[in-house]
């Protein structure tokens, strides 16, 4: 850290004090603010700031802050202090910040925004890219996925030594990371399939069989994998099969957790050990907490796109179960709600189903669209008051599921 | 109706790029409710389209599959020809420009569409993205649209196709002019679900198959209604 050059240096500290403040003035919790400053008094603070450490960056569309949790806690048996920007401020800013605020980390686990990985990639030297999956989300701001998936092949393309490690049942992700060099491929589920119907490579239709697939027309196809997610268990490179008894829930939090397996793998770190951080990990920046309100037990999850919420559909328990859906469409959520419509409902038939959030109108007509019955609520508590007693499940989108941790005190 | 009403869905595998299941979803309930039998159809692109079917859907997509969706139609030629005989269209976004003689391609370059609507699309200078209001041609009956666009297309019209809309807030066509209709085939940029902010379009669609419809009972139709006067209140200077 004191090889940083002098300018580096002020720009790490201004922006360390920086986020004391922010912290301080209960603004936030301190993590973009610092690397806000610190990047402009010294743009390239990112590469210095990640000069002699081994980077992970952690990208894809859903999963990224609880991945770059899991890799954390897998890694953890190296005893080393690890720099991270855990709770997902997950541009340049944030990650210069959650850097700068661990000088004597030598290993950094980064979530890193999609559209950020060509220039990230290349200011940090990264070790390791995880590539976790590519679906529609926030149309009116984000870029199209396959384009993005375009940009990914040629950042790799430029940064030969970096490790990939990639989702095989995404073929998106398999065409992004293809012509890498090093790629340990995981076999991590894909349960959403409707932005991948076509080949990435020809345009001709997928053909799908079980989890396998291959291109009709030309020779792409599912790389054989190293690690695989199968049930509940992980099946290691030597054919192993071990339970994953996470105490997070849902398929998606075990194909994280495979993932973050074979990170820890390229570390040296043993499967054995690795699982064992895996299962102290809890909740994740909120995600899956349980929190008490007035007799309640309210279980929150988020949800920001298609993908995500039909993986959050599937962690409910079952029904008659109630459920509380909250959705906003502030320029974090994306501005058009035109997604709901991609969901399937219909599971929730059944339920007593609480509507929530700034554009509850929207989600209305959508349940009423698929025959849910739903009651109507200005915020969580008034759906608390509503239940009395028992358990509450909370989706939300970003800033409705902030919206609502805030209601509940932070506790959440 | 001594059968069902068939909606075809062209393509949900190259244009379903975000929430246009909604137009579907929409127009089999609002059909139900007025006891008309519909039976929703999926067609893939490696599927033959069924001529005879009643409305077909066309969804937006990204440039590739656009390409693609076009390519495939015109060799199966099954849009076309039950256009030709007065079925039925709704095209949204990437499906709009493509029912026209050209769009623009992958990187812009003039692509062939399917010539059922007298449009012709290039792509413009910059993103039109946001709330759309347009008030529709008097000629629908129907009241003013409301909904999201996303996209980057320009499109003109020839002598055979008539405006949908005027535009009163967002971009459309690019000439103040929103989507176009000739007959019963109609397009606009409005995206995804553009039905379910806009329950008068879905029943004009129903009712140029289904004959003269009755109106929804009030508490059927308050929701959307409540919704299409929260977004036009919303979207008002």
């Amino acid at each position: 850290m004191n090889k940083l050059p002098l300018r580096a240096r002020l720009a790490t500290s201004v922006g360390g004090a920086a986020s004391r403040v922010s912290r301080l003035a209960g603004r936030g919790d301190g993590s973009v603010i610092g690397g806000v400053i610190g990047l402009r008094l010294e743009p390239g603070l990112l590469a210095m700031l990640a000069q002699d450490r081994q980077v992970v960056l952690v990208t894809g569309t859903n999963g990224k802050t609880t991945t770059t949790r899991l890799v954390t806690a897998a890694l953890a048996p190296l005893g080393e202090q690890i720099a991270s920007n855990a709770f997902g401020a997950n541009m340049e800013a944030g990650m210069a910040s959650a850097l700068g605020q661990a000088p004597g980390a030598t290993i950094a686990v980064l979530e890193c925004d999609e559209k950020y990985i060509p220039s990230v990639l290349a200011a940090t030297h990264a070790r390791v890219l995880v590539l976790l999956n590519l679906s529609r989300d926030q149309m009116d701001r984000a870029a199209e996925i396959w384009l993005l998936a375009r940009r990914w092949r040629e950042a790799i393309a430029a940064a030969p030594d970096v490790q990939v490690v990639a989702n095989a049942d995404d073929p998106l992700i398999a065409w992004a990371a293809c012509e890498a060099p090093h790629v340990t491929w995981v076999a991590a589920g894909q349960r959403w399939h409707d932005d991948s119907w076509c080949c990435p490579r020809c345009g001709s239709h997928l053909r799908r069989a079980d989890d396998d697939w291959k291109c009709g027309e030309c020779s792409f196809s599912r790389p054989p994998v190293r690690w695989a997610l199968s049930g509940e268990d992980v099946i290691d490179p030597a054919g192993r099969v071990r339970p994953l008894d996470l105490a997070l829930p849902g398929r998606a939090n075990r194909s994280n957790a495979v993932v973050a397996l074979a990170v820890a793998e390229v570390f040296g770190v043993g499967v054995v050990h690795a699982l064992r951080g895996l299962r102290d990990v809890t909740s994740v920046a909120g995600r899956y907490t349980t929190v008490e309100r007035r007799g309640v037990a309210i279980r929150l999850l988020l949800a920001k796109n298609p993908a995500g919420w039909l993986e959050a559909l599937d962690v409910l328990r079952p029904p008659p179960e109630p459920v509380m859906l909250a959705v906003n469409a502030q320029v974090p959520d994306g501005r058009d709600t035109s997604w709901l419509w991609d969901v399937d409902y219909r599971r929730l038939r059944g339920r007593q189903v609480f509507v929530g959030g700034e554009r509850r109108t929207d989600l209305a007509v959508r349940l009423e669209a698929d025959d849910v019955t739903f009651e109507i609520v200005d915020g969580v508590d008034e759906a608390v008051d509503r239940l009395r007693h028992g358990r509450l499940e909370v989706i939300g989108n970003y800033t409705a599921f902030q919206q609502i941790r805030t209601a509940l005190g932070r506790a959440a | 109706m001594t059968r069902s009403l068939r909606l075809v869905w062209v393509y949900p595998d190259l244009l379903s790029t975000y929430g246009d299941r909604g137009n579907l979803l929409v127009l089999e309930r609002r059909a139900r409710l007025r006891d008309i039998a519909v039976e929703p159809v999926f067609v893939n692109s490696d599927q033959p389209v069924p001529r005879d079917g009643d409305i077909y859907l066309l969804g937006g997509g990204e440039d590739l599959p656009q390409v693609l969706a076009a390519r495939r139609l015109r060799a199966d030629g099954g849009l076309a020809a039950a256009a030709d005989r007065g079925a039925v269209v709704f095209a949204v976004c990437a499906g709009y420009q493509l029912l026209g003689h050209e769009f623009g391609g992958a990187d812009g370059e003039p692509t062939a569409g399917l010539g059922i609507l007298d449009i012709r699309s290039g792509r413009g200078e910059r993103r039109a993205v946001g709330e759309i209001v347009a008030d529709v041609d008097p000629a629908l009956g129907v009241p003013a649209l409301t909904g999201f666009e996303n996209h980057q297309g320009v499109t003109r019209r020839g002598p055979d196709a008539v405006p949908l809309a005027q535009v009163t807030l967002g971009t459309g066509n690019g000439d103040g002019t929103e989507g176009a209709y000739a007959g019963r085939v109609l397009g606009t940029y409005l995206h995804g679900p553009a039905l379910v902010r806009n329950p008068g379009l879905a029943d004009l669609l129903l009712g140029w198959v289904a004959g003269p419809i009755r109106p929804l009972p009030a508490e059927r139709d308050e929701l959307a209604l409540t919704l299409r006067r929260e977004r036009l209140a919303a979207a008002a200077p």
